[in-house]
């Protein structure tokens, strides 16, 4: 057994749980550990993703228990991409943070943190349904302390809103699990993927009900129309690099909506067929809904969140399709749309800490310091959220419209999403000439604190720069893309890897 | 018996989806309690029911329960009981800070920080 899969479990709570005890006095310290930790973890994601690359899916069961009695851990292609995404985005956050004295607004930020990229990688990582639910409620708890960070009434009042939402969201999974387990007897995907196919087609009513639950679930998570709602208030209410790093957290639904819907309820089964004839129409929606909020958005903040919806709709709109082509494309466009939201957000922040007066209003303010570097910011993530060339963002567009090209709703998604990307042109053309060039007066020269800017644009510039060699290196990312999307599409592989004596007692 | 639970998880099903949709906190916290303990009841049945029989196959036992649910239920129960604390302390911080208790937020939709 490879016990580095474990690590990303194991190394975010030991450092948080050090911060809190040991380091609740020394902030200093908690910086140093909250940096060091984050950079462990990504080096060991990466070693992870290389290990994956050889195309064998590593199980590791919790407690040595075989599947599916115990818990089991599964680091395949897909997992160990989301891995080394979440913690890239944890280091841009942790910088940022530290760089912008957000961490010393509030209490336990970094600790906070760490709890949150255990929860994502939990998330990506377990085997189990269950431990799905328990992996999306530590990071939820995580993120209700850090979209909550520094306080206010107005950032308070929206987080009883997400948390709210967030806690209907679990009930409502914990049915769908009560559901499943009560038709299947068993919680282990792998092994739910081998009951699911054996339920007789006439007989999948309970089953139907409890995808259609998990599909709402994820639905919520991932932040798609009509389920949307909690989105852009937390988004914009939230603390600039805790809205950077929730860029992640809607692509845990969109992982749980592919990771369930090809294992479990496979385009194949006889369950197959929900997930096809749900997502490309909502998606679509929650694309042109996302369009037009950016097109109307009255602050930066509202734009930047309605932006992360529209591309959420993107990426599902070529999930939906469920072909291994389009996969590959939308998980290119998935890891592009998470680090250009990451940079608009931290951008957001940038501007909202340079205009105190006029915060981020879309409306005429006194030119702003260091304008000519925020601007070029702002016009890079506009271009990546955009999806024009030359940022990757366009490749991405590109192969979702090359990949759903001769599918069932081919061109009407090669309309939409032309036809927002010009929406989304505009929008923040809008927002960039109202931001930066109608600014009047001169700039207030704020030598207040400067210290820490150096480090905020070494975050914003790392991102905009995973960005570039994104594009760069398109044609092997896209090759291993292609490799994970076949790895999803075999679902005999996954279960053959947890549940080695299955295929035993079937020789 | 399936009768008497599966009506006990409707009552607090519709109970607390209608308090959810109530416009102050109070009630939404309520109500959220209320579909919690709905959901633990729909999880323990989701076992069956069985009366008077070992968690654990023994042998000489004609049968046994299922005990795989009562512990889904015991960690469902935690975290609900964690999160219903949260919900709590921030409805309440938000209630002192904003001396108002409702749960939108006015002039939320249309760039809410004009009037801020």
């Amino acid at each position: 057994m490879n016990h580095l899969i474990a690590v990303p479990l194991l190394l975010p709570p030991l450092v948080g749980a050090i911060m809190i005890t040991s380091m609740r006095h020394h902030p200093g310290m908690a910086r140093i550990f909250s940096v060091a930790g984050v950079s462990l973890l990504l080096l060991i994601n990466i070693w992870l993703l290389a290990q994956s690359g050889s195309g064998a899916i590593q199980t590791y069961e919790l407690g040595a228990w075989p599947a599916p009695f115990g818990i089991v851990l599964v680091l395949d292609r897909l997992a160990a991409i989301m891995l080394v995404l979440t913690a890239v985005i944890a280091l841009a956050v942790v910088l940022y943070a530290i760089g912008s004295g957000w961490d010393h607004r509030g209490r336990h930020f970094h600790a906070l943190l760490q709890f949150q990229v255990l929860g994502l990688s939990g998330a990506f990582l377990t085997g189990d349904l269950f431990n799905l639910f328990v992996f999306f409620e530590v990071l939820l708890i995580a993120s209700y302390g850090l979209m909550i960070h520094g306080g206010g009434q107005k950032r308070l009042q929206a987080g009883v809103q997400y948390v709210v939402y967030n806690l209907l969201g679990s009930t409502l999974f914990l049915f769908a699990l009560g559901t499943i387990y009560a038709v299947t007897g068993t919680l282990n995907m792998a092994d739910l993927a081998v009951r699911v196919a054996e339920i007789p087609a006439d007989n999948t009513a309970l089953v139907r009900i409890a995808a259609v639950l998990l599909l709402l679930v994820f639905a919520v998570k991932a932040a798609l129309v009509p389920l949307h709602f909690w989105l852009p208030s937390t988004y914009a209410e939230a603390p600039g690099p805790v809205a950077a790093l929730f860029a992640i957290m809607t692509k845990v639904g969109v992982y749980a909506i592919l990771r369930v819907f090809t294992l479990i309820f496979a385009p194949a089964a006889a369950t197959g067929d929900l997930a096809q004839s749900w997502l490309p129409p909502l998606a679509m929606a929650t694309l042109i809904i996302g369009a037009i909020g950016v097109l109307g958005a009255r602050s930066l903040g509202r734009l930047a969140a309605l932006a992360t919806v529209g591309s959420v709709g993107t990426i599902l709109i070529a999930l939906g399709v469920f072909t291994p082509r389009s996969t590959a494309a939308a998980l290119y466009y998935m890891i592009h749309s998470t680090l250009a939201c990451a940079l608009l957000f931290l951008v957001v922040d940038l501007v909202r800490s340079r205009r105190p007066d006029h915060d981020d209003r879309l409306v005429p303010a006194p030119a702003i310091m260091q304008g000519g570097l925020v601007s070029s910011l702002f016009l890079a993530s506009a271009v990546g959220m955009a999806g024009l060339p030359p940022l990757s963002g366009f490749i991405g567009k590109l192969l979702i419209l090359s990949g759903v090209r001769g599918t069932e709703p081919g061109w009407t998604v090669w309309a939409i999403i032309l036809v927002t990307s010009l929406v989304l042109v505009v929008g923040f053309a809008r927002a960039g000439s109202i931001l930066f060039w109608q600014a009047s007066g001169e700039t207030k020269s704020e030598s207040a604190d400067t210290s820490g800017l150096r480090l905020t644009f070494v975050a914003a510039f790392g991102l905009l720069g995973s960005m570039v060699a994104l594009t760069l290196l398109a044609r092997p990312v896209l090759a291993f893309l292609t490799d994970t999307a076949a790895q999803v599409y075999d679902p005999a592989a996954y279960i053959s890897a947890v549940l080695p004596q299955l295929g035993e007692i079937q020789q | 018996m399936e009768y008497l639970v599966s009506i006990a998880v409707g009552v607090l099903v519709a109970g607390g989806t209608y308090l959810v949709l109530r416009l102050r906190t109070f009630p939404v916290i309520l109500g959220i309690s209320l579909l919690s303990y709905a959901v633990n009841l729909f999880l323990f049945s989701s076992g069956r029911l069985a009366l008077n029989l070992p968690p654990i196959w023994t042998g000489d036992a004609a049968a046994y329960t299922d005990p795989l649910p009562q512990a889904l239920v015991l960690t469902a129960i935690v975290i609900s009981f964690g999160m219903t604390a949260v919900v709590v302390m921030l409805a309440l911080s938000a209630y002192l800070t904003a001396r108002d208790d409702r749960i939108d937020t006015r002039d939320d939709d249309a760039g809410g920080r004009d009037q801020a």
